[in-house]
């Protein structure tokens, strides 16, 4: 199982590679470094001498891939063989300086000078206020729904279920987030329509977008969850409980449960580490200070670092996912070896 | 206690409706009663630091904390400029090139330089922070920090020790060599190294010192001297302009001119701190009113009342009618009345709209969604409240802002372009077609007055009535302006040689490209109609959207025939709008602000006649003459003069639209006490939905309870059961 992870990490090198590299080539197709001076100079009375004073400093005046006309004075990898290819070429560009720190999670300053790895710091507890709670009472309410319309399958709560299941899917979820703050904070004047608090104070705050996140989910998980759990009711050993005279409700949450657990576990444990990134559209409708509305920030302010940061860091803790989500198999089934 | 309450009423809706208070209000229960001030802010400042700083949403923080000289009348209109911290109006002396005094009403040709010399009030002193704390011997606690002693230091309230002490004229020289320095980007330093005497020379000097200087190492301005700025004594310093430049004065009332110590500059420069976030740029340090507290962008700002601020009394007078808005009742109190001010953090309207009703927010803006629910319209034409707002207590302000949308003609192009009588023509065609009370009308809820030239109400040189309308657009008709018909313009476009919208010469349909950064659903609905302007006089309009730093390109190489802009007054002249037609200004040329490339050695003379002199009725003849060749070269479709519309709670007074005037929070005073009893009226929880929502899921559960029971009493499973 080490030599696994270890294949799975050193696999990961490569991808988070070509990640940077796309996520650089895009950012760069859309906006040069001079866009990027403007967006932080201002709109008035901004000088190309103040622009290239901005990209100076910043190293933005660099060439973007490669410096054909950097001294050089290291040779590439050591070869002597080839002297007009040599580090400097590479490193002296903005790709590298700008994205090479990022394998070590060093994640710099944002363009307006602040430091990014602390502001991921400060803005990952309010994500995980919104999600972690979204997360675990979504997955525990969708799971009891989707047993409970897999008890009663074929029945009029079967099919009531499906069709609210249906109808909650087809439905956007800034209906939820909108229908939700009217009806909870402005007509009923229960929780506060938007906003962050610190400490016990955050639960006024995170209660109706926890809400509104596990509603706007349930159609689509429970469904599912639904259809996962009765093809495991039709198999054979389900059959076998049943003629040992086990209860229903024993059938089903000690034996479908557990085994419809593994193609759940794919989707499930794939999200747990990107809960840290936080949910765009919650936080932007609920004013939460997460690192979704940071990414959002960022890409409106056409800050590459923060983007940058915030792409890689996703994109790890997707291959994170992944791996935990192999490992996982290893514990619910023990068919499953990892080599 | 409150929060007590709160949270034993949690998950229990029996008690709800025995609990009368707000749950829904954001703000902590400390706050209660608070005398604070409530508002959101959409947008994160970019820069804090005077000498950067050149945004409206920077400088409503900022014209709280810091202290120009000058600063603007608050309830007078048009706008008055009056002492801040200088003891009076500066003394201006003009030299000529033999450093001989002339008299006031010298010829502006024998000038050689001005001087303003500026006297500070004694007994400022700046908020109370850790570049000024001293020890027991009376030296600077942190002006010697090494990485050690910032090892446990995040934030400026980490240092235990504060300090202070009085604004002193060494201040403000400071402030403007930091116009030059090396490190920052002040937008103004190309303008002002034209005015302020050896600024250019003196950035070059700063350059090469800093290059011998260590990476991020303190470059101390105190041991360069600028001729152009100079402390006199402790209280009084001199500023040498170039030639005659009367609208320094305006900028006098601008932060860019607001002091900095010099031992603040050295704290923020030490190793280490520009790592942890700790700059001026974040945590300013001002002798105004007010001070920021909490710089927390993701969510809050708070500025709280700065301790030292000596006080100011309320303006005695005001424009007519300020007086029965109830804007002269605290005339001669000491201000700043409000102790703090929090602003939350809203992106999107919908909260925004909803915390104001709710009462979480003082004042709103108006955005188009609401606009129906907020306002209606009077018989008269006048906008007014809707019952709804009313009785709410809901007050309605209206200003015209001191801001022009244009869209503009690119006159470097070959077919709009040029100083040709054809161009010209067919510029005031579309300039007619292009019908810009119905856009006003459609587009911003009639929240915005077609303009009539560059000037726009409020600023001298903006005319009314009869005498202010463009004649090469409008009719006066009824005494009001009338666009002049489509007929007229098609008329224009014959003789421009372009009859029904096809070129004499060529045969072939003129077509128009128009560069826009506008996208999106609303966007396209402008867009569309645009276009229909355009067919009017049947020509083609293609519309080429694009993001905006395309756009931003488009305009500085000069590829574009026509787009959209806007320009927001720097300071009430009409130097401030009309340079944007000066050929120097050009954006291809020269990177400067006139986008259309606008250049007449006639109106380039009369400006540069305009620009020095005092405002009277030779000025405004120039000013006339000016936007006369404006109107008949027609260089932009003369768009619209924004009216902004806020709304204010009937807890707020003082409050008037002063959109020059960024230091409005020391004037403003709240009744938190009407506030709080209001928000209780108006937000009670109520609980009984969530008992009907428990008990519709009890009712649910319960025949699923007796299904499940009966079934696992039953025998045997029905074949019916086991298909899926």
């Amino acid at each position: 199982m080490i030599a696994y992870l270890a294949r799975r990490v050193l696999y990961a090198i490569p991808i988070l590679i070509g990640v940077n590299l796309m996520t650089f080539a895009l950012f760069f197709f859309i906006n040069s470094p001079d866009d990027m001076a403007r967006m932080q100079l201002g709109q008035k009375r901004v000088t190309p001498e103040a622009v290239q004073k901005w990209k100076e400093e910043r190293g933005y005046d660099k060439p973007t891939l490669f410096n054909a006309g950097a001294r050089c004075e290291r040779p590439l990898f050591g070869w002597s063989a080839a002297p007009k290819l040599c580090q400097e070429k590479l490193t002296d560009t903005i790709f590298f300086e700008k994205s090479a720190s990022m394998f070590w999670f060093d994640f710099g300053h944002a363009d307006d000078g602040r430091d990014i790895a602390r502001e991921i710091k400060l803005r990952m507890g309010p994500s995980l206020a919104v999600t972690i709670p979204s997360f675990l009472i979504g997955l525990a309410a969708f799971l009891t729904f989707a047993l409970i319309l897999a008890f009663f399958r074929a029945t009029y709560v079967d099919f009531l279920g499906v069709v609210l299941c249906v109808a909650a899917m087809s439905i956007s979820v800034f209906f939820y987030i909108i229908g939700g703050q009217w009806l909870i904070s402005k007509l009923w004047h229960l929780v506060p329509i938007s906003g962050f608090g610190y400490g016990l104070d955050a639960w006024r705050f995170v209660v109706l977008p926890v809400a509104l996140a596990v509603l706007a989910g349930a159609g689509g998980s429970t469904r599912l969850y639904r259809t996962l759990f009765l093809e495991e009711i039709g198999k054979d050993y389900v059959r076998t409980a049943r003629a040992k005279g086990l209860s229903e409700a024993r059938v089903l949450s000690r034996h479908v449960l557990h085994n419809g657990l593994i193609p759940i576990l794919t989707g499930v444990v794939v999200a747990i580490p990107t809960l840290f990134i936080g949910s765009l559209v919650f936080e932007s409708f609920f004013g939460i200070p997460g690192l979704g509305s940071y990414t959002i920030e960022a890409i409106r302010s056409q800050d590459f670092l923060v983007v940058r940061a915030m792409v890689f860091l996703g994109a790890v803790l997707y291959i994170v996912g992944l791996i935990l989500t192999d490992i996982s198999y290893t514990l619910v089934d023990p068919r499953v070896r990892l080599q | 206690m409150m929060g007590f309450v709160r949270a034993c009423l949690l998950f229990s809706p029996a008690l709800l409706a025995a609990c009368s208070y707000p749950w829904n209000d954001p703000y902590p229960a400390s706050q209660d009663q608070a005398n604070i001030f409530y508002s959101s802010f959409r947008e994160r400042p970019k820069h804090l630091d005077p000498v950067q700083s050149y945004s409206d949403n920077e400088y409503q923080l900022i014209g709280n904390i810091y202290t120009p000289p000058l600063q603007y009348h608050y309830l007078k209109r048009p706008y008055d400029l009056m002492p801040f911290t200088a003891d009076r109006i500066p003394q201006l002396t003009y030299y000529d090139k033999n450093d001989r005094p002339l008299p006031d009403k010298a010829d502006s040709k024998n000038i050689a330089y001005s001087v303003y010399e500026i006297r500070i009030t004694p007994g400022f002193k700046y908020q109370p922070h850790p570049a000024f704390a001293t020890n027991a011997d009376g030296r600077p606690t942190y002006l010697k920090l090494g990485p050690e002693d910032l090892r446990d230091v995040y934030e400026l309230r980490d240092f235990k020790h504060t300090g202070t002490r009085e604004l002193t004229a060494d201040d403000y020289v400071y402030q403007i060599k930091r116009l030059a320095h090396p490190r920052l980007h002040s937008p103004i330093f190309g303008l002002m190294s034209e005015y302020i005497i050896g600024l250019g020379d003196y950035a070059e000097k700063l350059k090469a010192a800093a290059k011998e200087l260590p990476p991020g190492g303190y470059l101390d301005l105190s041991q360069y001297e600028l001729p152009g700025a100079t402390a006199v004594d402790r209280y009084t310093y001199r500023i040498k302009v170039k030639g005659k430049y009367p609208q320094f004065l305006y900028w006098l009332a601008m932060p860019f001119f607001a002091p900095i110590p010099a031992e603040v500059d050295r704290f923020y420069s030490q190793p280490g701190m520009a790592e942890k976030n700790l700059t001026l740029d974040w945590y300013p340090v001002g002798a105004g009113p007010y001070m920021l507290t909490v710089n927390d962008p993701n969510r809050q700002m708070v500025l709280e009342r700065n301790p030292n601020f000596p006080g100011e009394p309320y303006p005695g007078e005001g424009e007519p009618g300020d007086e029965a808005a109830g804007l002269l009742k605290d005339a001669g109190k000491r201000m700043p009345f409000i102790d703090k001010w929090v602003l939350s953090l809203e992106k999107e309207a919908i909260p925004n709209w909803n915390k104001f009703l709710q009462g979480y927010y003082d004042v709103s803006s108006i955005s188009s969604d609401n606009f129906d629910q907020v306002i209606q319209m009077s018989g008269a034409g006048e906008p007014q409240l809707t019952p709804a707002m009313e009785r709410q207590g809901i007050r309605l302000q209206t200003s015209i802002a001191p801001t022009i949308g244009y869209t503009g003609f690119n006159m470097l192009d070959t077919v709009v372009g040029g100083d040709s009588e054809r161009a010209r023509k067919l510029r005031q065609a579309i300039s007619i077609a292009i019908d810009e009370e119905e856009s006003i009308s459609i587009f911003l809820n009639g929240r915005g007055i077609a303009a009539q030239g560059p000037i726009p109400p409020g600023i001298f040189g903006y005319k009314e009535g009869e005498a202010g309308i463009n004649h090469y657009m409008y009719d006066w008709v009824n005494a009001a302006p009338q666009r002049k018909s489509i007929d007229y313009a098609k008329k224009l476009l014959e003789e421009a040689g372009y009859p029904d919208g096809i070129e004499s010469a060529s045969g072939t349909p003129l077509i128009i490209n128009f560069d826009t950064s506008a996208v999106g659903p609303e966007a396209k609905a402008s867009m569309d109609w645009l276009i229909r302007q355009f067919q009017k006089i049947n020509l083609q309009l293609v519309v080429r959207p694009t993001d905006y730093n395309r756009f931003q390109d488009k305009m500085r190489k000069g590829t574009e025939q026509m787009y959209s802009w806007g320009w927001n007054a720097d300071y009430p002249d009409p130097e401030n709008f009309l340079f944007l037609f000066y050929s120097p200004q050009g954006k291809v040329k020269f990177s400067g602000e006139n986008a259309s490339n606008y250049s007449n050695s006639e109106f380039d003379r009369l400006f540069e006649r305009m620009r020095e002199m005092d405002n009277g009725p030779e000025r405004q003849a120039l000013v006339d003459q000016m936007v006369e060749i404006l109107r008949r070269d027609a260089p932009w479709v003369w768009g619209l003069y924004p009216k902004d519309y806020s709304l204010v709670h009937q807890w707020l007074y003082n409050r008037k639209p002063a959109k020059l005037a960024h230091n409005g929070l020391k004037y403003q005073r709240v009744d938190p006490q009407l506030r709080e009893s209001l928000q209780r009226k108006w937000n009670p929880p109520i609980g009984w939905p969530l008992l009907v929502v428990a008990a519709l899921l009890a009712l649910g559960v319960l025949p699923a309870i007796i299904v499940y029971r009966r079934r696992e009493r039953s025998g045997a499973l029905p074949p019916a059961h086991q298909a899926t």
